[in-house]
């Protein structure tokens, strides 16, 4: 115990938060739905595991250029996430709660089925290998780090249209008193419309990122969905700040938990101390009242 | 009139089997009736608007734990359901008590749920050295010789006895659904005619209530889980665990009606007929068909059939 | 400048408005006074096309606008300041103050206006990066008139401005309305504090369970024997 400084430990730390940056884009996709149309898109995860198989299917399948099959499969899944809004989610708005839940929970099945039927239940991959960065005795994969920054800027983006534009001040409006939008002139199904649109291309660009380092399969949703609705959970529904540190927090204790233990108890210890955190605060560790 | 109807259904329901029904109709029925039971097990949470996304859980713990503790231990599955049940308990009171206490519902109490039968899978996956992980599980079997059943290992190749245990606990599934629909009313009168100073009194019991009733679909799915497990002889992560099979009971409850008592029957007859006709049609060759079309009916029940099959009708009757 | 003919409108099988009509032409300030419960609230509700009459013409500058959807009335040159002022509490002042101007006519202008708003209401230009949700009553006011104003309207909709507000608050508001109207907006107030608008208005309506009693000059009903027994204790 002479080492205080274990460089193994700072290496799981900092996979930690390179993981954290990927999983508080997820999160911000699903708390910006949620937030301002109020419906949880149990699919979410779907809706990027679709996106991984556009980008497999045109750059492997087709031979598209890569940063195309990128671009494309952005365009698609936000286009796919607007459908959806349009066609199933506004149909249930005014329905319980539990009916727009299970709709997307149709929406679940129906994408892994079809993804399934489509393109089987072999694992794809584009076959891209990125090297790993050394520095000092620590091993750094290059794809994560790429995620991160990607994942960071797009965050960035996000909130800076948020914030400067007009659609994106409408669209933090709306969460706050929907009845009162006409008066602005401000349709409010177009403003859902475009925030759907806009929770499609994060999924979509999340899938980009995750191509970069995992095979496809039609059931990697599950991977990664569940753990992103307790990140959310975690940081309070619908608060994009609380979900972005919940995601750094969570990541760690996967990543540190995985390292000390085993890789899979990682997530039991994160979901465990999910938990905790569900008993004392209930509401998420960083709810706003709303 | 339909009262009548209905025990004359019974009635053939129970006698039918003994008089001669083909093998595979036979483990068709039994599964109707096994995943009414299930289903029926859910919706009394369900129908009080605790609309749970984890019950897969519970269903994975009653079907692991019993075989895992046969198959490492040598515990009897009696021994083994209720060590199964009490796990659930522990387990849906943990999820259970910060939510109602804190009035987590919704949203909120859905996610939570429905990660909780994701760790669950990821749970039985990750000790694969136990469980077998994706691969499955298959209790040793107990049937020696000529035996052609086990009370004490709760296995019976003679599918007429599987067919009336099912029987019973799905009769008595529906019994308690009936006895916990009374009480509920009773409470929920109570609490609209107590006054404002009750109210808090009020909140205290009503946490609880909620609490028991959960505790209860909790552990009655458990069972369904161990009945599962003794009647398949086989499980496997995705069948008794996961977000899938999660959806499927809310789905079936759904589909068949959430507040009639024959709904979830209703939802799971459907669910059956389903997979059976695309089994024929399609055979095994197209995989997730079933799925595919599962999933665009869910989609179009909610939006077009939000009471389910059995309730519309029911709805329509009484117009 | 606006034409109301003959509307009725109602909610489910409650009828709130029988057969009611007004007008009001440009640069005049207009007021329909009720008690509460009249039916004010769902006539200004009709005019922005936020629920749908069961009979009657809307018209605006000589054209009818009874099939325009509710987000189109704005580009008519219709802003309303609703009732209970409706900011978004978690939005900046600035950002809510953007928020009227967001049709793109309205952007086109959004830097000008901001100005005229600013010059108006200085106290709003102190707060610009303040939560609207933290300020007072009175400063919530300002800053949805404001929000109103950033759209450069034609004619500009009051949804009871003084409801809620201290006595003091109450007089200062009423100053604003007359500043307001000295600008030249041409402005349509609903109001229950009958003898305050009565001194700011030209003309006013009186509303009664949904239908117009009386109309006339504001200083004629301030006179009528009616109005004062009823509405104003004498």
């Amino acid at each position: 115990m002479d080492q205080i400084f274990d460089v193994f430990l700072l290496e799981a730390v900092l996979n930690g938060i390179l993981l954290g940056g990927l999983l508080a884009l997820l999160a911000l996709g699903l708390n910006l739905i949620f937030g301002v149309i109020d419906v949880v898109w149990i699919c979410y995860a779907e809706l990027i595991m679709v996106g991984m198989y556009m980008i497999w299917w045109m750059h492997s399948g087709l031979g598209l250029p890569l940063a195309l099959a990128f671009v494309l499969s952005i365009a698609f899944v936000a286009a796919l996430g607007a459908a959806m809004h349009h066609f199933i989610v506004r149909p249930v708005l005014t329905a319980e709660p539990i009916n727009q839940l299970l709709v997307t929970g149709g929406v679940l099945f129906f994408l892994q089925a079809a993804a399934t039927v489509v393109f089987g239940v072999e694992f794809r991959n584009i076959g891209v290998r990125l090297p790993g960065i050394s520095i000092g005795d620590m091993n750094l994969s290059l794809a994560r780090l790429i995620a991160f920054a990607v994942a960071i800027a797009a965050i960035a983006a996000t909130y800076l249209f948020l914030t400067r534009t007009y659609v994106g001040t409408a669209i933090r409006a709306i969460s706050q008193d929907r009845a009162i939008m006409p008066l602005m002139g401000v349709n409010p199904s177009r403003i859902y419309l475009v925030t759907s649109a806009l929770g499609g291309a994060l999924a979509g660009l999340a899938g980009c990122l995750l191509v970069l380092q995992y095979d496809i399969h039609p059931a990697i949703g599950l991977s990664f969905g569940p753990i992103t609705f307790l990140i959310c959970v975690m940081g309070g529904l619908g608060n994009l700040i609380g979900g972005f540190l919940a995601a750094f927090v969570f990541a760690q204790f996967i990543s540190v938990g995985g390292f000390m233990l085993q890789l899979e108890w990682g997530y039991v210890l994160a979901f465990l101390f999910f938990i905790g955190v569900m008993f004392w605060k209930p509401e998420g560790l960083f709810a706003r009242r709303r | 009139m339909v009262k009548n109807v209905g025990w004359a259904v019974l009635a053939a329901l129970v006698v039918a089997p003994w008089l001669g029904v083909g093998a595979y109709p036979l483990h068709l029925m039994i599964m109707a009736l096994l995943w009414g039971y299930i289903y029926t097990s859910w919706s009394i949470m369900g129908r009080l608007g605790m609309v749970s996304f984890g019950h897969g859980a519970f269903l994975g713990i009653g079907a692991y734990g019993v075989v895992l503790l046969w198959n490492t231990l040598g515990w009897s599955p009696w021994i083994g359901a209720i060590v199964a049940v009490a796990v659930t308990l522990v387990v849906a009171t943990l999820i259970g008590w910060p939510c109602f206490r804190f009035k987590i519902v919704g949203h909120y109490f859905a996610l939570v749920t429905l990660a909780l039968s994701e760790v669950a899978r990821l749970l039985i996956v990750a000790l694969r050295d136990t469980t077998g992980g994706s691969l499955g599980i298959t209790p040793k079997s107990a049937l020696t010789g000529d035996a052609t059943g086990s009370l004490a290992a709760l296995q019976f190749s003679n599918k007429l006895v599987w067919f009336y245990i099912v029987l019973g606990c799905w009769l008595a599934a529906l019994y308690v659904w009936h006895r916990v629909d009374r009480s509920m009313s009773r409470l929920a009168l109570e609490a609209i005619s107590e006054e404002e100073d009750a109210a808090a009194s009020v909140g205290i019991d009503v946490s609880r209530t909620k609490l028991k009733v959960t505790l209860l679909s909790a552990a009655m799915t458990c069972i369904g889980g161990v009945l599962y497990a003794q009647y398949q002889l086989y499980v496997n992560p995705e069948t008794v665990s996961g977000i899938g099979i999660s959806l499927q009971m809310v789905f079936g409850v759904i589909a068949g009606g959430l507040f009639v008592m024959l709904g979830p029957t209703v939802g799971a007859v459907l669910l059956l007929v389903l997979s059976e006709t695309l089994r024929v049609l399609v055979g095994n060759q197209v995989h997730g068909l079933d799925l595919l079309i599962y999933g665009a009916l869910l989609i179009f029940f909610i939006i077009y059939m939000p009471r389910g099959i059995l309730g519309e009708v029911l709805h329509r009757l009484r117009r | 400048m606006l034409r109301v003919a003959g509307v009725s409108a109602g909610y489910g099988s409650f009828q709130a408005l029988f057969d009611v009509s007004l007008e009001v032409n440009a640069g005049e300030a207009v007021a329909v006074i009720g008690p509460n419960g009249a039916g004010k609230t769902t006539l200004l509700r009709v005019i922005s096309r936020l629920i749908e009459p069961r009979s009657g013409d809307l018209q605006m500058e000589g054209r009818r606008y009874n099939d325009a959807a509710a987000h189109e009335v704005i580009g008519l040159g219709i802003a309303q300041v609703p009732e209970g002022r409706r900011l978004f509490p978690r939005l900046t002042v600035e950002d809510n103050l953007r928020m009227g101007a967001f049709t793109p006519a309205a952007r086109a202008q959004y830097g000008q206006r901001l100005e005229f708003v600013y010059d108006l209401f200085p106290k709003m230009k102190e707060r610009r990066g303040q939560l609207a949700g933290t300020m007072s009553g009175g400063e919530q006011q300002m800053c949805a008139i404001g929000r109103a104003l950033m759209s450069g309207p034609k004619l500009l909709l009051l949804d009871e401005p003084s409801a809620g507000l201290a006595p003091v608050i109450v007089q200062s508001i009423f100053a604003l309305m007359k500043r307001i109207r000295a600008q030249g907006f041409t402005v349509l107030i609903v109001e229950q504090n009958i003898q305050q608008v009565l001194k700011v208005v030209d003309r006013a309506y009186l509303l009664e369970t949904g239908r117009i009693r009386q109309s006339g000059p504001a200083a004629e009903l301030l006179a009528s024997d009616e109005i004062r027994r009823a509405y104003l204790g004498v």
